[in-house]
């Protein structure tokens, strides 16, 4: 193999220790800080913001101790016998080393591990057994490719509001999350607050999750559903109690018709055959439901900053944002009219 | 107690018995288990019956792979030579068997150990 040339330097790697030992330090210090950064955030199972959370932290954690347990084990050994002891020992001593280290050990470290994971299991998964869910506020989530719809439900389980690709739940209180999708399957995650769950088209899997802390999160799709699978996230909001019900008034409330000359636009351009904006005629039922759009934190499922450019540059070309998007192109449109729709949606509050 | 067990046979199908214990406690927990978690709101069996019976056929299982594991033991000579028991004769091929099943009876008791472990922390279906 050909010595690895570093070019700037102009010498050879191999025939310099010194440039070698800062290299491992520079990739060491590189790993460790993007280590240590993915600990803490907004999408971080390591950050618990929520009981479940916090068991998958303690889970990680404790298989983290037992496996640099193993680890210390296995390399110690390894050293012992090419540093310290380099003669073979007895067969009887090998014998008892193989039964007890490689049979004996590993079933009781093994059973350990296992015996742990299966007892923390119900306070990761709880569950709600039909019937007992009537107290929980729900949520139904559709995975659709490659956004999330998001249905509130009153008491008796009709629909009081929809929105898109953002969860605004109240802090202390158990949701029930209801997950189904109508094509492929996505998997639904909000590392912060849980464990992940599948959606699965055909039927309707369930989750219930705690906010025990206030803040803004991040959840993904963690199952592979397609092109755009990667730009498939959405927005966590966790607020107190009394923010939340000001929040779902609001929403309640909202109303997109004024605003007159965008919302013109708007539905003689079709946008209405897909999306839906209360208080107007816009009523379509196949992209996310565009309500208050202004007031989310970004658009197109966790893919760009929600800015009137970025609303724009998102109706012009959603495909080059998102590949395999299913809404079409409106390129075509005169360049005034895509500026006024973007302007009349980042109004929508 | 020695007329009780079979007499010993020159077969290589005794070599299996802990494995295929072992698969048929496997699927028939499994296959139990789901078949309850769809059918609980129909049946009116508690999920606390359903543990107690797998609980007592993994007691089952287990001793059907201790007697396999009795009798992979007298094949081996009760130990009375060490292994490997390569040499070309017949005592050495039995030898060599019966302690190659003594082996797979201990991953097979582990294993339908194992698989038994979350009858004691799992309560209920999760719908
Ligand atoms: C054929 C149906 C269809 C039509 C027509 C359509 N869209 Fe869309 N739209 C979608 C779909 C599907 C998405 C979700 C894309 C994604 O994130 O994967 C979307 C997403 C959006 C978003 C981002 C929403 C969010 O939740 O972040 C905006 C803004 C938007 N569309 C505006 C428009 C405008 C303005 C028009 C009319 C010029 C229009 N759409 C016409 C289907 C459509
Ligand atoms: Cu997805």
């Amino acid at each position: 193999m050909p010595p690895f040339r570093l070019a700037h330097q102009g010498k050879t790697c191999s025939d310099s220790p010194r440039s070698h030992a800062r290299l491992r330090a520079v990739a060491l210090v590189f790993l460790l800080s993007a280590a240590l950064s993915s600990c803490s955030g907004i999408q971080s199972a390591l950050d618990p913001a929520g009981p479940e959370a916090e068991d998958v932290a303690t889970l990680f954690y404790v298989m983290l101790v037992g496996g640099a347990a193993i680890w210390v084990g296995v390399v110690g050994t390894l050293f012992y016998a090419t540093r310290v002891r380099r003669e073979p020992h007895s067969e009887r001593t090998a014998g008892w080393v193989i039964l007890l280290c490689g049979a004996v050990g590993p079933v009781f470290i093994l059973g350990a591990l296992l015996t742990y994971a299966v007892w923390l299991l119900p306070n990761m998964r709880p569950w709600t057994a039909p019937g007992e869910e009537g107290g929980l506020r729900q949520i139904e989530v559709t995975g659709e490719q490659f956004w999330w719809r998001v249905r509130y439900l009153d008491a008796s389980g009709g629909v009081l509001l929809e929105t898109a690709n953002e969860i605004i739940m109240p802090v202390g209180e158990r949701v029930l999350f209801s997950l189904n999708a109508p094509d492929v399957i996505h998997s639904f995650w909000i590392p912060s607050l849980g464990g992940k769950m599948d959606v699965i088209p055909g039927r309707i899997n369930r989750i219930a999750l705690e906010a025990s802390k206030a803040g803004v999160y991040r959840g993904v799709c963690a199952e592979f559903c397609g092109a755009s699978h990667a730009l498939m996230a959405f927005t966590v909001e966790v607020l107190e109690a009394e923010a939340f019900d000001a929040w779902l008034q609001q929403r309640l409330a909202a109303d997109g018709s004024s605003g007159a000359d965008g919302l013109g636009l708007f539905l003689r351009h079709g946008c209405g055959a897909c999306h839906t904006i209360a208080g107007t005629q816009a009523d379509g039922k196949i992209g996310p439901n565009l309500t208050a759009l202004g007031a989310r934190g970004s658009i197109a499922a966790g893919t760009l900053p929600n800015t009137q450019d970025n609303i724009a540059r998102f109706i012009r070309s959603p495909g080059e944002i998102k590949p395999g998007v299913h809404m079409p192109s409106f390129a075509m449109l005169p360049e005034g009219d895509v500026e006024t729709i973007a302007a009349y949606l980042k109004g929508l509050e | 107690m020695k007329r009780l067990l079979p007499a010993e046979v020159e077969t290589l199908w005794t070599l299996f018995t802990a494995p295929v214990v072992w698969a048929g406690h496997f699927v028939i927990c499994y296959v139990a288990v789901a078949i309850y978690c769809e059918k609980a709101l129909v049946w009116d069996v508690d999920f606390d019956h359903v543990r107690l019976a797998l609980g007592l056929f993994t007691l089952l299982a287990l001793a059907m792979i201790v007697l396999s594991a009795y009798l992979a033991w007298r094949q081996w000579g009760f130990g009375s030579g060490e292994p490997p028991h390569s040499g070309p004769t017949d005592r050495d091929r039995r030898r060599f068997q019966g302690f190659a099943t003594l082996l797979l009876s201990g991953l097979s008791f582990v294993a339908v150990f194992y698989t038994a472990i979350p009858l004691i922390f799992i309560a209920g279906c999760h719908l």
